[in-house]
């Protein structure tokens, strides 16, 4: 078995439905979402889930000098953020694929699926 | 991801390859009938390397779970078999000794770098698997030959499905391919596809290291899985003969070799996979294409960059008629099995241009039939490009001309091309001349470019007549 993050892309600015656009859709996912999340931990692939909150809420660290410098982030520009990610157990990226792929129909987003570094 | 939809051949107007003399270290066909003359022992090893290193690997791949380490092992085995072979005479099974030799490699090198533990586990369980698959005797590992199935088949399918898993990009998935299964070094892959060889290597490099991190599993996907999980397979086998039928720009020795290379990843799947029907037709449609190369060259110019004989132009005599019967016997299974899909319907098109004694006696209308087929299975602007020129020769150029302006294909050069020969036979030339003016600008390769302008005099010639 490896641990993979399922990653998950959404906007960088949160509106008020969250990332999405209407409370429909926001209700309909969070279900979905809800739904998939306990089939996981069911099955005993889950390791952690949980959600970010948007970009803008971030800040950026460096402690590399004698005094740590805070900046407000993200650290990076970019059009889409990781709104949320799961860890999963899986037997290879086969069946992280397939679990992603779940994963992205319920919560209506791309989901990207990173090993974690090996042993 | 590998587009769904593989580019249909634009048959009539598409260029060739130049003529390429087949590179020595390259083995004939299995198939083939002339048997070799006698080699050098030095170069049955390149042969037996050329043709039994993707099946080594595969073995090995399952063995040690591990592409990287089968790789060196294979290799250890084949610098072993050049110390040895020319004295000892090669084994009655080359495979099987080059595959128990890297296995043993294997250990020996596991239990060299055993400074940590499970190394040693590694080399004990090998040692302890004996009996299994694993450790298969030379003599076990011809009879799994000679019956024609078990693992060691199994093992270079698995294999095919890892190099062309959608995880990996288009073009690793190819170069993993040609080095894994094919047995091309990496410098060789770099030549066919004008990339400089570290960039290559790298390449390569990231792609296994890929496979290994993510974890991209060493099987044959079943059930629902397959349709989909076969398709870039067949996409990566098609694009490797296309490079080495029509190469994208530029020419090198290698991309003959590359045809022959991926009709030999073609027979080998159509022989692992007998039941799938668009594997049967890939095949099929290489074939086919293939008979017609020594027609495609124009003799006056086999030296040169290449000049192009289009398909109405061909002489006949020329095509090969073994790769036809064989091809043609392909597309029979296909209808009657009766399954289509785009590879079997482009070789159906294929085997209607084979049948006919001369260009004239071409059943056009069977053909704009199997590409009305076509483009409901598989929509795409290139083969509606094709449709149209089939559309024409069943009725004229006009509506064809009209159909093709909407496709969208502006930057491809064979849509000018074509515009151009509906304009000549629309006695339109200054119209014409401009479209292969543009077609030229847009074409990749030297043969291409040759034809194109061949074109244009001739129409500029036929002009001055007028």
């Amino acid at each position: 078995m490896a641990q993979y993050a399922l990653m998950v892309w959404g906007p960088s600015e949160y509106g008020k439905f969250g990332s999405y656009a209407t409370a429909e859709e926001n209700a309909a996912q969070l279900a979905a979402t809800g739904v998939f999340t306990a089939k996981l931990r069911e099955e005993g692939s889950l390791v952690f889930v949980n959600g970010l909150a948007e970009a803008s809420a971030s800040t950026v660290v460096d402690g590399r000098g004698p005094t740590p410098i805070f900046t407000d982030g993200p650290y990076m520009e970019s059009k889409e953020y990781i709104a949320g990610f799961w860890i999963v157990e899986a037997t290879d990226l086969d069946a992280a694929l397939r679990l992603a792929a779940g994963g992205s129909r319920a919560c209506r987003r791309k989901v990207e699926v990173r090993p974690m570094a090996g042993e | 991801m590998v587009g769904a939809t593989p580019p249909a051949e634009p048959e009539p107007e598409h260029p060739p390859a130049p003529e390429q003399e087949p590179a020595p270290e390259h083995p004939p066909e299995p198939e083939q009938p002339p048997a070799p003359p006698p080699l050098p022992e030095d170069a049955e090893i390149a042969r037996v390397f050329r043709q039994e290193y993707g099946r080594a690997v595969a073995v090995l791949t399952r063995i040690l779970g591990d592409i990287g380490l089968a790789e060196d092992a294979v290799q250890d085995a084949f610098t072993a078999a050049v110390q040895r072979w020319p004295a000892a005479g090669t084994p009655p099974s080359p495979a099987g000794w080059i595959i128990t030799t890297a296995r043993n490699r294997a250990i020996d090198r596991l239990r060299r770098e055993a400074g940590r533990e499970d190394r040693h586990a590694q080399a004990a369980l090998l040692q302890a698997a004996g009996a299994g698959a694993a450790a298969a005797t030379p003599e076990e590992l011809l009879l799994d030959e000679l019956s024609g199935e078990g693992t060691v088949d199994d093992d270079r399918l698995r294999l095919m499905f890892t190099c062309c898993h959608p995880a990996l990009a288009t073009n690793a998935q190819v170069a993993l391919t040609l080095r894994l299964l094919g047995g091309l070094t990496t410098a060789e892959i770099a030549r066919a596809f004008l990339v400089p060889e570290a960039t290559m290597a790298q390449r390569l490099v990231r792609a296994k290291a890929k496979i290994r991190d993510a974890r991209i599993p060493y099987r044959v996907p079943q059930g629902a899985e397959l349709p989909g999980r076969l398709q870039p397979v067949l996409a990566v086998v098609y694009l490797i003969f296309n490079e080495g039928y029509s190469p994208s720009s530029g020419a090198g020795p290698v991309r003959g070799d590359l045809c022959r290379e991926a009709i030999r990843l073609g027979r080998l799947l159509a022989a692992l996979m007998p039941d799938e029907p668009e594997v049967q037709g890939l095949l099929a449609l290489m074939l086919l294409i293939e008979s017609r190369r020594a027609a495609r060259l124009d003799p006056a110019r086999r030296d040169g960059d290449g000049g192009v004989v289009l398909l109405a132009d061909q002489d006949r005599r020329l095509w090969d008629r073994g790769l036809i019967a064989e091809g043609q016997e392909l597309v029979r299974r296909c209808l009657r099995r009766n399954r289509p899909g785009p590879y079997q319907l482009q070789a159906a098109i294929n085997a209607v241009h084979s049948d006919a004694p001369a260009a004239a006696a071409t059943d056009w209308r069977q053909i704009l039939r199997l590409y009305d087929q076509l483009l409901d299975a598989a929509p795409g602007p290139v083969a509606a490009l094709n449709r149209a020129v089939a559309l024409a020769e069943v009725e004229g150029p006009e509506r064809a001309l009209h159909l093709i302006e909407g496709l969208g294909l502006e930057g491809y050069h064979l849509l000018h091309a074509v515009r151009a020969d509906f304009l000549v036979r629309l006695g339109r030339p200054e119209e014409a001349a401009a479209a292969y003016r543009t077609a030229l600008e847009l074409a990749g390769s030297a043969a291409e470019r040759a034809f194109l302008e061949s074109r244009l005099r001739g129409l500029k010639a036929w002009d001055q007549e007028a």
